[in-house]
């Protein structure tokens, strides 16, 4: 029985619930780098969040008479060649950022969950469905977004569109794989036998059960979308050129890289810093929700 | 194995035709008359209905998807608009660049992560190992087209060694050549490079905890004999995969990577083509791009289970 309750937390009733939580929150924090990357991703959460009240200058005020200076008191990370604070602006720019790549997950999340359930639970729509999939893994990752960026336009929307389209095949297959085994275990037998619904069981039974890995996942497809919407912005296939995001600026910055430095680098290592630490978070997690690694060196 | 590798070509069909639709969707997904949309605003109506005639837009749908698909198939991706030369003598020029890139930058990522793999592995939970493996993940944490402004930023703007850009062909000097694209390879193979290395690691590790290995250090063989001979070989049959992965992410970074260093490739091609609003460049070099990377897989797949014979067992 206490194997069992292990293997699968639906099972277990709210009580018994909390003390594994507090368990993988003193497991994640235990480790310094990543006790550090969740501070250091709760800080970039909150300076998205309150970027008004937090930036001393407009991100999008002109100020020709300060064009390209270093970083100083005035401007800690120097201005841009149009006189506009690249402090401001990097903290604009992850607003972007962070709210792109979450809500690219999210919605793919939800999407790749619903195809993945369908396609592992019902095995006449597995077929068309994962070969519709397959084909749309069959396209580079960036160059997916790329085309659809080509057709669409740039605006934000239509990256969120993009991204959803390229990361919701991933997510489906790992739910369909975990689905593909939940559907075998006894206890969606037994399920089924005292006449649960199909619906019942995949809500109840079968997604609760892929949690753990799909949490794990959904760490690292956010990484992944900050780095695509960067790349796209820098390719100009992205959000508009004149919103701060952190590809837009990276593209600004090379061009005058040989004399403003500051301009690409600062962009670049919040782009850095936050895909780090949201990579060193997931595998965290993943030691941490992953029953088979407990004792794993 | 002749089985496996006919059902392989079969999986290829729904793949392909998926692929062809996108594509072919791409052009109709533009808010409003395509026609309109690639001439711009100055158009006048005569030359929107002319190359409206042109693309064929004037068909329904499905009939312009057959008669396009069946292009397709023939190699024939049609006429650029704004190059004024057929698409396919437009990305034969731009195919070497690309390709060179992409295999140097393969080359890159297999020098420098099956080593640190390896080391990672045999001095595993060392310092040693810790070192590499946070370098693994920063390396995958840094999109390659900031890395690339790095290193120009470090190589050609402050210590002036190597061209913040550009491109030699390789027929104009074999070291101007190399030097053009030093860094631009380095880039690209860098980022994929910490996959390849986490992925050996793993895989080594795990060889490393099977009885053969422990017979042969039993028996008394040099340490690094075991190690490359016995548990290598075996570790590397995973790390396959992540190869054949990589080169899909390759050539996707390709695309980025040749802007950043604006190295005259399919990529370039392609994001420069999206300014101008030239579909048929678009469309052709992405289903090239993707049809490479398609058929690289097939033959990993197929190495796959040529190399293990445990999988042809499995599967058959």
């Amino acid at each position: 029985m206490a194997v069992a309750s292990s293997l699968h937390p639906v099972t277990l009733r709210a009580e018994e619930r909390r003390p594994r939580w507090s368990r993988w929150a003193r497991a994640l924090l235990a480790n310094p780098a990543t006790a550090l990357s969740a501070l250091f991703l709760l800080g970039a959460l909150l300076a998205a969040l309150f970027a008004p009240f937090l930036t001393p200058h407009d991100p999008t005020f002109l100020d020709p008479a300060v064009r390209l200076q270093g970083p100083s008191t005035a401007h800690l990370l120097g201005t841009d060649d149009r006189g506009r604070d690249v402090f401001s602006r990097v903290i604009y720019g992850g607003r972007v950022s962070l709210l792109i790549g979450v809500s690219v997950t999210f919605i793919a999340a939800l999407i790749g969950s619903l195809l993945g359930l369908l396609s592992g639970y019902f095995s006449r729509l597995d077929m068309p469905i994962m070969r519709t999939l397959d084909g749309l893994m069959a396209f580079p990752s960036i160059l997916l977004a790329i085309a659809i960026m080509a057709s669409l336009g740039t605006s934000a929307i239509n990256v969120l569109i993009a991204l959803v389209v390229v990361y919701t095949p991933t997510i489906a297959r790992l739910v369909r794989s975990t689905t593909l085994v939940t559907r075998q275990q006894t206890f969606v037998e037994s399920a089924r036998s005292i006449g649960m619904t199909d619906r019942q069981i995949l809500l109840r039974y079968v997604f609760p059960n892929g949690l753990s890995p799909l949490i794990v996942q959904c760490t690292f497809v956010v990484a992944y979308a900050i780095i695509s919407e960067a790349s796209l912005s820098f390719l100009g296939a992205g959000v508009d050129p004149e919103t701060p995001t952190w590809g837009n600026m990276l593209r600004d910055g090379q061009r005058v890289l040989q004399s403003a430095w500051w301009l690409a680098l600062f962009p670049g290592a919040a782009l850095v810093l936050t895909v780090l630490t949201l990579n060193l978070l997931g595998d965290a997690l993943r030691d941490a929700l992953d029953p088979r690694t407990v004792g794993r060196g | 194995m002749t089985a496996y590798i006919l059902r392989r070509l079969a999986l290829l069909i729904p793949v392909l035709l998926v692929v062809a639709v996108v594509v072919f969707a791409l052009v109709h997904l533009t808010p409003g008359d395509p026609a309109a949309v690639i001439l711009g605003d100055r158009a006048t109506p005569e030359d929107i209905a002319r190359l409206r005639t042109q693309l064929g837009l004037n068909e329904p749908l499905p009939v312009q998807f057959v008669h396009w698909f069946g292009n397709i198939l023939r190699l024939d991706f049609g006429e650029s608009i704004f190059l004024g030369e057929p698409v396919t003598s437009a990305l034969r020029d731009r195919v070497a660049p690309t390709l060179q890139l992409t295999l140097y930058a393969l080359t890159f990522q297999i020098l420098i992560g099956i080593p640190a793999g390896v080391i990672s592995a045999v001095r595993y939970n060392s310092p040693v190992d810790r070192a590499l493996s946070m370098v693994a993940i920063s390396g995958s944490a840094i999109p390659t087209f900031f890395l690339g402004i790095l290193l120009i930023l470090i190589f050609a703007v402050r210590l002036r060694w190597l061209p913040a850009g550009g491109y030699v062909p390789l027929e104009d000097g074999v070291a101007a050549h190399v030097k053009s694209m030093l860094l631009p390879a380095f880039a690209l193979g860098f980022s994929a490079a910490g996959l390849l290395a986490r992925m050996v690691r793993s895989s080594m590790l795990d060889v490393l905890r099977e009885d053969y290995v422990r017979t042969a250090f039993a028996k008394g063989l040099p340490h690094q004999l075991v190690i490359i001979r016995h548990a290598l070989r075996n570790a590397l049959i995973p790390a396959l995969t992540v190869l054949g992965v990589s080169v899909g992410a390759l050539l996707g970074g390709a695309v980025v990577t040749e802007t950043v260093f604006t190295i005259p490739g399919m990529g370039r091609l392609i994001v420069q083509s999206i300014a101008r609003r030239d579909y048929p460049i678009i469309q052709g070099a992405i289903i090239a791009i993707a049809m490479t990377y398609v058929l690289v897989n097939l033959l990993v797949d197929v190495l796959y289970v040529y190399i293990d014979p445990r999988v042809r067992l499995g599967s058959d």
